[in-house]
């Protein structure tokens, strides 16, 4: 079993994905489903990827919430920022966030919850010194930044992942 | 849009304002591709569409269908599960190509003069 389904739950992620899209139980796609679900297993395999082992379920259903809120309040920021009167004074820049977390799936989720959120960007992130590069439309208060990032996301994320 | 006109007032009408919605966020993030000064400002803009924008559209979706019974809403999950994880890459790529390019050319934080003007990708 486990060398045709490697990844059991990537497998049936991606059966019942194909399935769901084409609407369809016919034997013709159930017979690609089978194809795609063990063939994007083995294709992970190739990779390698780093075991995932996750914790604490009310952890992940807080940050899921924190998440959309502030996608909700950011998307009206940049909203207003966008539509508003022209910036006299420059006020978006770089700012550097040094990150305790190592976890890769951790890092991974946290930068697609920074990228998905508008106003702010992941540019690079240094391994060794930890150190996290990120472009924010409305710097104005690099440590209040600092505290959302490391308070509100690193600390639940580390919780979940590490 | 089959079966448009059997669909209750209360819910055509809340289908039209979420997509309303939807669509008026992905305008205000092409207008910002279009106003903000450089590149790294200018890539924060559209995603306002990818997320609330995308979202609301779903969740539209998701009325017209629930309420018509013709299929089952799955469709909209996968869509939006599809767009969270897809969207960053593309965004990420971008930028890290231009924080290389940046890089070489040396001081790219200080350089956020209007002038900076060059194509969003």
């Amino acid at each position: 079993m486990t060398r045709w389904f490697p990844f059991p739950l990537l497998s049936f992620a991606l059966f019942g994905a194909w399935l769901l899209l084409n609407e369809s139980l016919s034997p013709g796609h159930v017979i690609l489903a089978t194809i795609l679900a063990v063939g994007g297993a083995l294709a992970l395999t190739a990779l390698e990827p780093p075991g995932l082992r996750l914790r604490r379920p009310r952890a992940i259903a807080e940050l899921a919430a924190l998440v959309l809120v502030d996608i909700v309040r950011s998307n009206i920021a940049v909203g207003r920022i966008i539509l508003g009167p022209r910036r006299r004074e420059e006020i978006s820049g770089f700012l550097v966030v040094p990150l305790d977390m190592r976890a890769p799936y951790g890092l991974a989720t946290l930068a697609t919850i920074l990228t998905a959120t508008p106003g702010t960007l992941w540019v690079r992130f240094d391994p060794e010194s930890g150190l996290l590069t990120l472009h924010i439309l409305d710097l104005i208060d690099e440590t209040a930044w600092i505290a959302i990032i490391k308070g509100r996301y690193e600390r639940r994320l580390m919780e979940i992942f590490e | 849009m089959t079966g448009a006109a059997d669909l209750p007032a209360w819910a055509a009408l809340l289908t039209a304002l979420l997509v309303l919605l939807g669509a008026g966020l992905a305008l205000v993030g092409s207008i910002g591709l279009l106003r903000l000064e450089d590149f790294y400002q200018r890539v924060h803009a559209p995603t306002l569409g990818a997320t609330l924008g995308a979202g609301s559209i779903l969740i539209g979706s998701m009325v017209f269908f629930s309420v018509l019974q013709s299929r089952p809403v799955l469709h909209e999950i996968l869509v939006g599960v599809f767009l969270t994880v897809t969207t960053p890459v593309t965004l990420i790529l971008l930028v890290k190509a231009t924080h290389h390019r940046d890089l070489d050319a040396e001081q790219p934080a200080t350089k956020t003069e209007a002038g900076d003007d060059r194509p969003a990708g």
